[in-house]
């Protein structure tokens, strides 16, 4: 007993010198290192994570910001196994990144049970912010209300009024189907038809060939990752955009499109939050990003990880402590956002983070000036439209 | 749900070009097992590594899809070789599943290599440009390079098939499986005869790789989930004949081709009903000797 | 598999019950205090996992049978349990002209009734599969279950209770028998240690008892078995369905230790991994499923920085152990001690 006193006793005066001195804080990125999702989120955004803490310079002063990985490899039995140990063993304060939306979810729950921080960048699910939502998250990048929304709108309003849906058969996928269909129809589209496709599915001749026959000016992709590469890749084999009907991907991001080359993917419309080519600081960070991550550039993702790494660590800084996730977060959703990536925004009372959406067409090849200058700005979504108006997503935090 | 009589042949013609990759892939299975009585899990492996030869054929020694159908399948066949020397042969005094154990772990580590190296996000390949193009045939649309893929494979598979059970070559090789010890009497090398086999089996998957390579996207996982349905279609079929492998591979490609026209929900599960079902009515399998 | 089995064997049966018996002791020793130098929930887990094995391995080391399918009454029996606890609702369907649908009860049951629930249909699952699969044999046998198993994956990313691709989560813990608050970490510690041990017991005794003598000569010489006038089909489909119930009886524990049930624990990847774990801990030995669970949970867990390496290695240690382990790490050390294990 008294041996564990003394145990107790010194590992107190361990992190009050630590206090003293420099004050540490774990931020842990967690996600898909290798599989699917790996070149749009992975490693690249553990770079992105450190990159935003070094570019804060002289305001982490007295801290010590440190930057753990870990591959959940799209399991949630995983991810919440990780995040778990993380926060009781290694005392991480910030879980940020989780692409994928079934893990997002696990984890969410976690952190909400220990109090502490979850900067989403990579999961889609805008169920994070609607009836799932909770006080210790903030997402940051886009969700699949945005996308459906951006998406459908514009499309619709450049006159693809008639659509056709190649949707995977399973949760996500009928999300995506089910909040694109509304958006259509509330802007006067009409919805020809749909049909479900296996998932994860290889061949989607038979369905394209449904999809031809529908005469439907657009063929929405309600998928992801390599359904959605190998979705378009059979389309361009069947003539089908030759033939005068439009691709809508739902969920596209920059590193599909530079797996399928443009000469297949020209002409695909979609939604995203930010583009590597819109400004010099853009830019900038682009070809530090690049340099750092075997010449891949920054997807939209990474650019999430960025801003709210720096935002979150603003606001640990001025609260002088991460140990009350909740507490940051509150920081956090009362102070503007401002970084060099997404400009000033605000985060809302559900989490939500609010910026502009932007609707791109992937560029022709001969319009392309080398790898990586893929897509062309066709519309911006202002932040007040872009999402998910506060009072629908039925969110416990809204309300009550 | 009213019957579009056009819409129709379409699904059946591509559900015969999704057969073309059962059968050249069971078809494999069909002649390892024959031979070595392993059943080749890394088959699925093997297949993925065609179609990821033929890229880096393209890529690095500026060789196209006409060369990569003939190198790729050389190259991972050599492997093939390979793996049975080293590993493999040491196994044929043993219980049947010590191979199927050896070669799921093989799969393993030829997949975990692969996405470690590459990712998993898919690897562009494109069609070769004499195939490119989409003829019109007035009920459905055929690209020029499934109608390739349908044509060639069916030449493979028979010349296959004519190989094995028609010649001299193929009669020693049945010979061996029924006695080796007898056909090694008449001086003939059976361990080389089976190891030939097998590089020949490997050979076939990676040639399957390599026409799927331009379609789907050359990616780590393509040959995993793949091979499990090729599994089933080996149940349904029975292993005991070339030909069988052969036929049950194109029809169930058919069969799952009409299953995504009428019920698409179920174009994932059909294969595998069709094996309880035959496994009910016909436990030997379509074409099996009674076990 | 015969082969690896048979020479170990030969110690008398007194002797081999002594050193069981001195084995069991020191494992629940173990385990009773592991807590303490170790995170917990990741022994929990691995506990579920141990269990897993076990009953896997009383039909691959005893029956001959390989199942390359498990992951299904493991990963359903997960979901069953954890749908149960967290929402609760049963329907069946019956024809009155049109399919219509009733439902049975509709709130969430307490852990213990879930789990019983949970296993009572990974037994049924079993029962069916088996029936199915025992019509074919070796080879074919393992393909069978893995196709079958595939066909329920397909069900499992489909069905609306799954959850698809979210999985049910989060799975409530609760109250066992409405007294022990499963939210504590020790109690449901205890909780789980309990369960492996009784499951473990029970095949324990299942393998000693004149059925598993039976199941033992089936794995031997089948034919020897059917002239001796045994229907070896039944015995294999008993065999197959207490094997399949007991994995389910890990597998709907787990979604109260993780507090999730996911497509992970359906998918083909698990059943592998079962076999892998089995292989390593040594086939047809009663302690090697644990010890090879607790090793590749372990790694997965640790090595979990390594990404792809964890797969690549898990395929090197399948390789090793076919071509120079088939004993497995605990049959060569029984092997080497002239003990059984």
């Amino acid at each position: 007993m008294k041996l564990l006193r003394t145990a107790i006793l010194s590992a107190a005066m361990v992190s009050a010198g630590a206090a003293y001195g420099q004050q540490t804080v774990k931020i842990g990125v967690l996600n898909d290192m290798a599989g699917t999702y790996a070149d749009l989120a992975g490693p690249g955004s553990v770079i992105a994570a450190r990159m935003a803490i070094e570019d804060l310079g002289d305001l982490t002063k007295g801290w010590k910001f440190e930057v753990v990985g870990a591959d959940h490899q799209n399991k949630p039995d995983i991810g919440s196994n990780v995040v778990r140990q993380w926060i009781d063993v290694d005392k991480v304060d910030v879980i940020v990144d989780v692409p994928t939306s079934s893990v997002a979810l696990a984890v969410n729950e976690i952190v909400k049970e220990k109090n502490k921080a979850f900067l989403v960048s990579g999961a889609a699910a805008s169920d994070l912010t609607g009836p799932r939502c909770s006080p210790n998250t903030v997402h940051w990048t886009y969700d699949t209300w945005a996308l459906a929304n951006g998406t459908g709108n514009a499309i619709v309003k450049t006159g693809g009024d008639s659509w056709f849906f190649l949707t995977a058969d399973y949760a996500f996928g009928h999300a995506l189907e089910r909040d694109t269909m509304a958006v259509v129809n509330k802007n006067g589209g009409k919805v020809v038809g749909s049909v479900r496709h296996p998932f994860p599915g290889q061949d989607f001749s038979s369905f394209l060939l449904q999809a031809q026959a529908s005469k439907a000016k657009i063929i929405g992709l309600a998928n992801a990752g390599a359904d959605t590469t190998n979705a378009i890749k059979q389309a361009a084999e069947f003539g089908i955009t030759q033939k005068g009907q439009n691709l809508a991907g739902l969920l596209v991001f920059l590193t599909d499109i530079h797996g399928l080359g443009l000469k297949t993917a020209q002409g695909l419309i979609f939604t995203e939050a930010w583009y590597w080519d819109m400004n010099d600081a853009n830019r900038a960070f682009a070809k530090r990003f690049a340099a750092a991550n075997r010449g891949v550039h920054p997807s939209m993702v990474h650019a999430g990880v960025y801003s709210s790494v720096q935002h979150y660590v603003k606001s640990v800084i001025a609260l002088k402590s991460a140990t009350d996730g909740k507490a940051v977060i509150d920081h956090m959703k009362a102070n503007k956002t401002k970084d060099a990536l997404f400009g000033e925004g605000e985060i809302r009372k559900d989490g939500r983070k609010i910026h502009p959406m932007y609707l791109f067409e992937v560029k022709k090849p001969e319009e392309s000036k080398g790898p990586w200058d893929y897509y062309k700005l066709r519309a911006t979504i202002p932040a007040n439209e872009a999402f998910r108006p506060l009072a629908d997503g039925k969110c416990p935090l809204v309300s009550g | 749900m009213e019957i579009n009589l056009p819409a129709l042949f379409g699904q059946l013609l591509i559900g015969l070009i999704n057969g073309s990759f059962y059968a050249l892939l069971s078809l494999g299975l069909a002649v390892i097992f024959g031979m070595l009585n392993i059943i080749n899990f890394a088959h699925g492996a093997q297949y993925m590594m065609g179609a990821f030869v033929a890229y880096f054929l393209l890529q690095f020694a500026g060789l196209n899809y006409w060369w990569a159908l003939i190198v790729a399948p050389v190259i991972v066949g050599g492997v093939g070789i390979l793996i049975e020397r080293s590993l493999l042969q040491w196994l044929y005094k043993l219980d049947h599943l010590y191979g199927l154990l050896l070669t799921f772990g093989l799969a393993l580590i030829i997949q975990g290599l692969f996405r470690h190296q590459y990712g998993s996000s898919g690897l562009p390949y494109q069609i070769p440009p004499q195939l490119t193009g989409v003829r019109d045939l007035g009920f459905t649309f055929l690209p020029n390079y499934r109608a390739w893929v349908v044509v060639f494979s069916l030449v493979v598979c028979f010349g296959t098939w004519y190989m094995i059970e028609k010649t001299r070559l193929g009669a020693y090789l049945r010979a061996a499986t029924e006695n080796p010890t007898l056909v090694r009497a008449f001086g003939i090398n059976v361990p080389r005869m089976i190891t030939l086999t097998y590089g020949f089996g490997v050979a076939l998957a990676a040639l399957a790789g390599v026409m799927a390579a331009p379609i789907y996207a050359v990616n780590p996982t393509m040959g995993a989930d793949i091979i499990i349905v090729v599994f089933a279609v080996v149940v349904i079929g029975g292993m005991g004949s070339i030909m069988g492998a052969i036929v049950t591979g194109f029809g169930l490609g058919v069969v799952e081709g009409l299953t995504k026209y009428f019920f698409p929900e179920a174009s994932n599960t059909v294969i595998f009903v069709i094996m309880v079902i035959v496994l009910v009515t016909r436990p030997a399998g379509l074409f099996g000797r009674a076990a | 598999m015969a082969q690896a089995v048979e020479q170990i064997t030969a110690p008398t049966e007194a002797s081999s019950h002594k050193s069981e018996m001195i084995a069991f002791a020191i494992m629940v020793l173990v385990l009773a205090v592991l807590p303490a130098f170790v995170y917990p929930p990741f022994l929990m887990k691995a506990l579920c996992f141990a269990l897993f094995a076990c009953a896997f391995n009383l039909l691959i080391g005893y029956v001959g049978l390989l199942s390359f399918g498990h992951a299904l009454y493991f990963g359903w029996a997960s979901y069953f349990a954890a749908h149960l606890a967290k929402v609760g609702k049963i329907s069946i369907p019956y024809w009155a002209g049109s399919w219509q649908w009733v439902t049975i009860t509709n709130s969430p049951m307490v852990p213990e009734l879930a789990i019983f629930l949970a296993v009572m249909g990974a037994a049924v699952l079993g029962f069916v599969a088996g029936s199915i699969a025992i019509r074919r044999q070796g080879i074919y046998f393992a393909m069978i279950t893995l196709a079958l198993a595939q066909m329920m994956y397909f069900f499992a990313l489909q069905a609306p209770f799954t959850g698809g691709e979210d999985g049910i989560q989060p799975v409530p813990r609760g109250y066992l028998f409405g007294l022990f608050n499963l939210a504590n970490e020790r109690v449901m510690y205890v909780f789980v240690m309990v369960v492996f041990l009784l499951g473990f017991l029970l095949i324990y005794r299942v393998i000693h008892s004149p059925f598993g003598e039976v199941l033992k000569a089936i794995r031997e010489n089948e034919q020897r078995a059917i002239s001796l006038g045994y229907k070896t089909d039944r015995y294999k489909l008993v065999a197959f369905t207490l094997s399949a119930a007991i994995a389910g009886l890990a597998g709907a524990v787990k979604p109260f230790v993780v507090q999730n049930a996911s497509l992970t624990d359906v998918h083909w990847s698990m059943s592998g991994e079962v076999v892998l774990m089995t292989l390593l801990g040594g086939l047809g030995t009663i302690f090697g499923p644990v010890l090879g669970a607790f090793t590749i949970i372990a790694m997965q867990n640790y090595l979990a920085g390594f990404g792809q390496w964890v797969t690549i290695i898990q395929g090197g240690i399948f390789v090793l152990c076919v071509l120079l382990f088939r004993r497995g790490i605990i049959g060569e050390i029984a092997n080497l001690l002239r003990i059984r294990l």
